[in-house]
C-alpha cells in the first residue's frame, strides 16, 4: 500500500512536471524545426505571460480564467510582434546572425521589463487551488499539479489535432520537415512562420500560467529556467522533430522528479550541471536526439 | 611592408588613449579605461576563436570565471582565504604567489579546462556548438555557485588585493592585439579561416579542422582567463553571477558590432560599445539623480544597446569593419583622392581575402 502510494505520487508529479516541460520544449522546437532558429527570446514570452497576469490581475477584479486568457493572448501577440519586427528581416541571414539576434531580443525584453515594471520580484494573485491539496486516502495530490497535468495533456491533444487534421497544420508539419520544398509546393512562407510563432507564443503563455502558479511571483529573469529546460528537453528528445520535443519534455520531467527523490542533498545542487552534461553527451553521440527529425548539420 | 600595418594602426590609438587618461588623472576615467582594456582582451580572445572559425561560442565567460577564481585563490594570502572561505583543501589554503604568476596560473587552468572540454566540443558546428557551449557556460556557472569550498558559493568572495593597475591592463591589452593579429596570420590561423569559409573544401585539402579549432579555443580560453584574473584583481569582490549571460551578451555584442572576422573589428567594436555604454550609463545616472522622471531608469542602457544591436544585425550583420582589417592603404585613401592612392588601395596583392 505504502509503495503504491509512493509510485502514484511519483507518477502524478512526474507527469505534471513532464507535461509542463513538454509544452516548453515544443514551443522552442516548433520554431527551430521550421526556421532553424534557436529562439533565446522564448523565455521572454513566458515572462510576458507572467507580467500580464501581474498587471491585469492588479488592475481589475475579474475572474482568474479571463486573466489567464489575456495572459496567453499577450504571449501570442508578443511572439507575433517578435517575428515581424526582429526575426523576419534576418530570416535570410546566417544562422549565427539569427541566433545572436534572438539573444539580443531576449536581453532587450528582460531589461525592458526591468525598466518598465520593476527589477524586484512582484507577487502575483493566483487562485487558491494552486496551493491546495487533495487528500485521496493516503495520497496528497496538489491541485495545481493535477491541473497542469490535465491542461498540458489537453493542449498537446488539441495541438496534435490541429497538426493532423487541418491544412495549416499539415503545412506546418511539412515545413518542419523540409521548408524549401514546402514553399516550392506553393505554401506561403510568411503564413506558416507566423502560425508557428503564434502557437509557440500560445504554449509559452500556458506555461507561464503554471510557472507563475508554482512560484507565486514574477521577476524579469523568470523566463531563463523555462528556456534552459526547453533546450535540454528538445536536444535530448530530438530537436528536429516535434514528437521528439514532447518525448524529451516528459523524459526530463521524469528524470527531474526521480533525481529529486534519489539524489542526496549535496549532489542535488549540481543537478542542473548534471542535466547539461547529458545535453553535451547527447549532442556528441546522438545529435539527432532520441527521435530523429529531418537531416540537420552533421558533426565532423 | 604595409601589409601588417594594422597592428600599428590599432596599437597607437589605444596607447594614446591610455596616455591621455593617465595625464587627465581622473579616477572614474581611469576605472572606465581599465574595464575597457579588460573587455578588449576578452573580445579579442573571442575573435581568435569565434571570428576565425565561424563557430559561435556562448561559453567563453565561463573561462573568465575560472580565471578569476583561480587567480584570486592563488594570489590571496592564507589569512584572507581563511576568513573568506571555509575551504577543506590544505593546498588551496596555503598557496600564495605574486600577481603575475597568479594571473598566469589562473589562465593556465582555464586553458586546461578548454583543452579537456574542447576536444569533444570542437567536432560540433552550427546549432550543436551553440547549445553545447551554452551548456558548458551553465555547467561552470552551477559549479561555481555550489563549490563553496573554492568560490564561497553564491555569496561574494572578498579579500582580494587590488593589484590591477592601468598600465598592466594596457600592456596586456596591447599584447592581446598583437597576439590575435599574429595568430590569424600564421598557417594555423589561415587554415582555421579556410575552414570557416568552407568546411568541406578545407577538410578535403587535408586540414584537420578539429585540431585547428582546438588550438584556437585553448588560446582563446587562455586570453579570457587572463582577462578574468585582471578583472578579479580590479574589482576585488565578486560572485558567480558576474560570469553569466549579461557579460556574455556584452562581449558578443562588442565583437559583432565591430565585425567578427577581423581583429580591427574587435578593437573598433569594444571602443564603440564602451563609449556608448558609458555615455548611456552616465545619462541614466544623471536622470536618476535629478529626479526628472518618476521612478528609476534601471535597464535603460541595456535596452538601447540591445535595440541598436538588433538594428545593426538586420542592416549590416558583418559589423562595422565588415570582416576587413584596417590597413594603411585605407587611411591613405581617406586623405588623398589621387589615382595612386586608389590604385594602392585596390592592389590585388594587398587585398584582404
Amino acid at each position: 500500500m505504502e509503495s503504491t502510494n509512493q509510485i502514484l505520487q511519483f507518477l502524478i508529479n512526474a507527469l505534471s512536471l513532464g507535461g509542463l516541460y513538454a509544452l516548453m520544449s515544443l514551443g522552442l522546437a516548433l520554431v527551430y524545426s521550421i526556421l532553424r532558429l534557436v529562439n533565446f527570446a522564448y523565455g521572454e514570452l513566458v515572462m510576458v505571460g507572467g507580467y500580464s497576469l501581474l498587471v491585469v490581475g492588479q488592475a481589475a477584479a475579474i475572474p482568474w480564467l479571463i486573466i489567464a486568457g489575456i495572459a496567453v493572448f499577450m504571449a501570442i501577440v508578443a511572439s507575433l510582434l517578435l517575428e515581424r519586427i526582429a526575426f523576419r528581416p534576418v530570416r535570410e541571414a546566417s544562422a549565427n546572425t539569427m541566433l545572436i539576434t534572438s539573444f539580443a531580443v531576449s536581453t532587450l525584453l528582460q531589461n525592458a521589463a526591468l525598466l518598465i515594471i520593476s527589477p524586484r520580484a512582484r507577487a502575483v494573485r493566483i487562485p487558491s487551488f494552486f496551493i491546495e491539496n487533495w487528500t485521496v486516502g493516503e495520497l496528497l495530490i496538489s491541485k495545481g499539479n493535477l491541473l497542469s497535468l490535465v491542461v498540458s495533456l489537453a493542449t498537446l491533444g488539441l495541438l496534435t489535432l490541429f497538426l493532423r487534421r487541418t491544412i495549416m497544420g499539415s503545412a506546418l508539419r511539412a515545413a518542419a520537415d523540409d521548408f524549401v520544398m514546402t514553399r516550392l509546393l506553393g505554401v506561403r512562407a510568411n503564413q506558416v512562420i507566423a502560425t508557428a510563432f503564434a502557437i509557440s507564443g500560445c504554449l509559452a503563455g500556458v506555461v507561464s500560467l503554471f510557472w507563475v502558479g508554482r512560484a507565486g511571483s514574477v521577476v524579469p529573469s523568470i523566463g531563463l529556467t523555462p528556456v534552459l529546460i526547453a533546450f535540454v528537453a528538445s536536444v535530448i528528445g530530438g530537436i528536429g522533430s516535434l514528437t521528439g520535443a514532447v518525448v524529451g519534455g516528459y523524459l526530463l520531467g521524469f528524470l527531474t522528479v526521480a533525481l529529486n527523490t534519489i539524489l542526496p542533498q549535496r549532489l542535488l545542487d549540481f543537478r542542473q550541471a548534471f542535466l547539461f552534461g547529458i545535453v553535451i553527451l547527447v549532442l556528441l553521440f546522438r545529435p539527432q536526439g532520441l527521435i530523429s527529425g529531418a537531416y540537420s548539420a552533421e558533426r565532423i | 611592408m604595409h601589409r601588417h600595418s594594422t597592428v600599428a594602426i590599432l596599437v597607437i590609438p589605444l596607447l594614446l588613449i591610455a596616455v591621455a587618461v593617465q595625464l587627465i588623472g581622473q579616477v572614474v576615467l581611469e576605472r572606465i579605461t581599465i574595464v575597457l582594456f579588460i573587455n578588449l582582451v576578452m573580445v579579442l580572445a573571442l575573435q581568435v576563436y569565434m571570428g576565425n572559425s565561424g563557430v559561435a561560442s556562448f561559453g567563453h565567460i565561463a573561462f573568465m570565471g575560472i580565471g578569476a577564481y583561480a587567480s584570486s585563490l592563488l594570489s590571496m594570502t592564507p589569512e584572507a582565504k581563511a576568513s573568506a572561505l571555509r575551504s577543506g583543501y590544505p593546498l588551496v589554503e596555503q598557496i600564495h604567489v605574486p600577481f603575475m604568476p597568479a594571473l598566469l596560473g589562473g589562465a593556465l587552468i582555464a586553458a586546461l579546462v578548454a583543452g579537456v572540454v574542447g576536444f569533444p566540443l570542437m567536432r560540433l558546428s552550427g546549432y550543436g556548438a551553440v547549445i553545447a557551449t551554452f551548456a558548458f557556460l551553465v555547467i561552470v556557472h552551477v559549479v561555481l555557485i555550489h563549490w563553496s569550498e573554492v568560490t564561497n558559493g553564491p555569496r561574494i568572495i572578498f579579500g582580494i588585493e587590488q593589484l590591477t593597475t592601468l598600465w598592466v591592463t594596457v600592456a596586456l591589452g596591447l599584447l592581446a592585439v598583437v597576439l590575435s593579429y599574429w595568430f590569424r596570420e600564421t598557417s594555423l590561423g589561415l587554415k582555421l579561416r579556410a575552414s570557416r569559409e568552407d568546411e568541406h573544401a578545407a577538410a578535403s585539402i587535408g586540414i584537420n579542422i578539429v585540431i585547428v579549432r582546438l588550438v584556437a579555443f585553448i588560446l582563446s580560453a587562455f586570453m579570457t582567463g587572463v582577462a578574468g584574473g585582471l578583472w578579479a584583481h580590479f574589482i576585488t569582490i565578486y560572485s558567480p553571477i558576474a560570469f553569466y549571460l549579461t557579460q556574455t551578451f556584452l562581449i558578443i555584442m562588442m565583437l559583432i558590432v565591430g565585425g567578427a572576422d577581423s581583429v580591427s573589428g574587435a578593437v573598433v567594436g569594444t571602443l564603440l560599445v564602451t563609449a556608448i555604454f558609458e555615455g548611456l550609463r552616465a545619462t541614466e545616472n544623471a536622470v536618476n539623480m535629478s529626479d526628472l522622471l518618476p521612478g528609476s531608469l534601471a535597464g535603460f542602457t541595456e535596452v538601447l544597446l540591445a535595440a541598436a544591436m538588433i538594428v545593426l544585425l538586420i542592416r549590416r550583420p558583418q559589423g562595422i569593419t565588415g570582416g576587413y582589417e584596417i590597413r594603411w592603404q585605407h587611411i591613405r585613401g581617406l586623405f588623398s583622392r589621387s589615382a595612386d592612392a586608389d590604385q594602392a588601395a585596390l592592389a590585388p596583392a594587398d587585398r584582404e581575402a
